[in-house]
């Protein structure tokens, strides 16, 4: 934050504390009330593996529409923060919401119901390798079993949105890295999960490719109001996601314009961790303004 | 970790996997689909291997005890002894064994690689329990068709004896087959029975448990398929004692 205060960037932003807001009170009839609870907040986590502490005292939330950008290097707990969403381990201390539910406490059946509104999409794609491409985007239709006719229609809809119609018959064996990791992203999309987390999807992939997921994410976030956390620690990813928006012309053409010097993309946030606390927290133009000799080694790669 | 402390955590993974697999039975949805694929690939897979050690081990049965028989003018009471040596032991005990070897590499390589590449972890994101979609399926698999196995063994292992015995001996075929019914109780074959529904659960548990702790990527894949195949051939024996002796007593049946 230090960042900020040199640049004498006033942030206005309303003290929220969803413990404040009852659900229930807020009036059905306003489209923004529900807006007000983050879509996935960290209040003071710990985690630690035996002796090796992964999280310390991490606190941060992700507001609804909004994209973090999760920055650091390899071991900093940044696939972590994912996997403490999804319930798949617990903190230590502290507590995760999501969509103002306390998931800390939950047991299997009701972290069930909050991952079904959950997308996930992992570092290689994670692909069941025994289903075929459409098999594995139909996953969790399967599983909640839904009509055979309505699965087929979600999932041609999906793999298009990935541009990967024609591998729909193909095993995961047969696609190639980049292809497999936009068959991961259509099975993260099905069923219209409010809240994607990406756990570096781009890794390994040529920059062609790895533009296009960044693509996918900026329409994720501009065009269909999805809240995600992007975990990487490439920076041209950081450069795609936190300079560009997605709109979409009447021709229904998604064109990608460039915020330039004149605009502030304010759906787009950049943390960045080392050894489990957060070292930045802010937009990307005050991540490049900081002077921080961590962070600047991060930027320049020197 | 000293070895008991580590001997006992395990103890607690699998009896933990267990009680989450009782449970997967109970729970919906059931993956009827997945436990019909399991016992094709465990039980149909597995008959070729299985028929081939059955088949054998009643021949060398045969082939070692023949002479001594003869020497006693016993030869008479040949079917008798492979009928009860089959039924009790070499027939649930080899086709657990080869089970395990074959079975239980697969089923810990899998899960272990699941693990590796992640995919346990998307399954639990997409909503699933891989305990109930993976585990539970391949338990109740080897449960209901190694009892199978095993009498298809046992068969194979009477026929091969029979075989050595009129090709090499010249036994007559009549008297073969008499002394081998004269031989077979109702309480041998059920015990026959009951050990590999034991065995079964023994592989499949050790099994799944190994695969879905591995740690360390594709050598750690490697390593987990190794200690699942050991565990459970040796637990297998192990049980056999124990389960001989209760059975033993509670069928109330003696050996020979």
């Amino acid at each position: 934050m230090e960042s900020a205060e040199s640049l004498n960037i006033e942030r206005e932003e309303p003290e929220i504390n969803i413990e404040d807001i009852d659900i229930d009170e807020l009036d059905p009839e306003d489209p923004f009330a529900g807006r007000l609870v983050p879509a996935i907040e960290f209040r003071d986590v710990d985690l630690a593996f035996d002796d090796q502490v992964i999280l310390d005292n991490l606190s941060f939330t992700v507001r609804r529409g909004e994209t973090k950008l999760v920055l650091g290097g390899s071991g900093t707990g940044k696939s972590t923060i994912i996997k403490l969403v999804l319930g798949l381990i617990k903190p230590d201390a502290g507590q995760v919401f999501v969509d103002g539910d306390d998931i800390t406490e939950y047991d299997d059946v009701e972290l069930m119901r909050v991952r079904r509104k959950i997308g996930m999409v992992f570092q290689e794609g994670a692909l069941f390798d025994s289903l075929s491409v459409y098999d594995n985007v139909a996953y969790r239709l399967h599983e909640q079993g839904v009509e055979e006719a309505a699965i087929e229609h979600e999932v041609v809809r999906m793999l298009r949105f990935v541009a990967l119609e024609d591998a729909i018959d193909k095993m995961p064996a047969e696609l190639s890295g980049g292809m497999r990791r936009r068959v991961g992203v259509a099975r993260a999309l099905v069923g219209n999960p409010s809240i994607v987390l990406f756990d570096e999807p781009t890794a390994g992939l040529d920059p062609p490719t790895a533009r296009t997921i960044c693509e996918l994410a900026i329409k994720l976030r501009d065009l269909e109001d999805v809240s995600s956390i992007f975990v990487t620690h490439e920076m041209n990813n950081l450069e795609y996601i936190s300079s560009e928006y997605a709109t979409i012309d009447r021709q229904g053409q998604i064109h990608f314009e460039l915020e330039g010097d004149k605009l502030c993309l304010i759906n787009t946030e950049v943390m960045m961790l080392k050894e489990g606390n957060i070292v930045f927290s802010g937009k990307d133009e005050q991540l490049r303004q900081s002077k921080d000799p961590y962070i600047r080694k991060f930027i320049r790669g020197k | 970790m000293n070895p008991l402390l580590r001997l006992l955590s395990e103890l607690q993974g699998v009896t933990n996997l267990l009680w989450r697999a009782i449970k997967g039975v109970k729970k919906r949805p059931r993956y009827m689909h997945e436990l019909v694929n399991q016992m094709d690939k465990i039980g149909i897979g597995s008959i070729s291997i299985v028929v081939l050690t059955g088949f054998f081990t009643g021949g060398v049965l045969v082939l070692q005890t023949y002479p001594t028989l003869e020497y006693y003018g016993a030869q008479s009471n040949l079917g008798q002894g492979i009928a009860a040596s089959l039924f009790r032991e070499l027939g649930p005990v080899l086709t657990a064994l080869m089970v395990a070897g074959r079975v239980g590499s697969a089923i810990s390589a899998e899960l272990g690689a699941m693990v590796v590449s992640q995919q346990i972890e998307a399954m639990r994101a997409l909503g699933t329990s891989p305990v109930r979609k993976l585990v539970t399926p391949r338990i109740v698999a080897l449960i209901v068709t190694l009892p199978l196995l095993t009498i298809a063994a046992d068969l194979f292992g009477l026929i091969g004896g029979g075989l050595v015995a009129q090709q090499l001996h010249g036994m007559d075929v009549n008297q073969y087959i008499s002394s081998v019914r004269s031989g077979t109780h109702v309480a041998d074959v059920v015990a026959g029975i009951i050990k590999p529904i034991v065995f079964g659960a023994i592989i499949g548990l050790i099994s799944c448990h190994k695969g879905l702790s591995t740690t360390g990527g594709t050598v750690g894949v490697g390593v987990s398929t190794t200690q699942a195949v050991v565990a459970s051939s040796i637990n297998v024996i192990i049980a056999d004692f124990f389960l001989s002796k209760l059975l033993q007593s509670a069928l109330s049946s003696t050996l020979f």
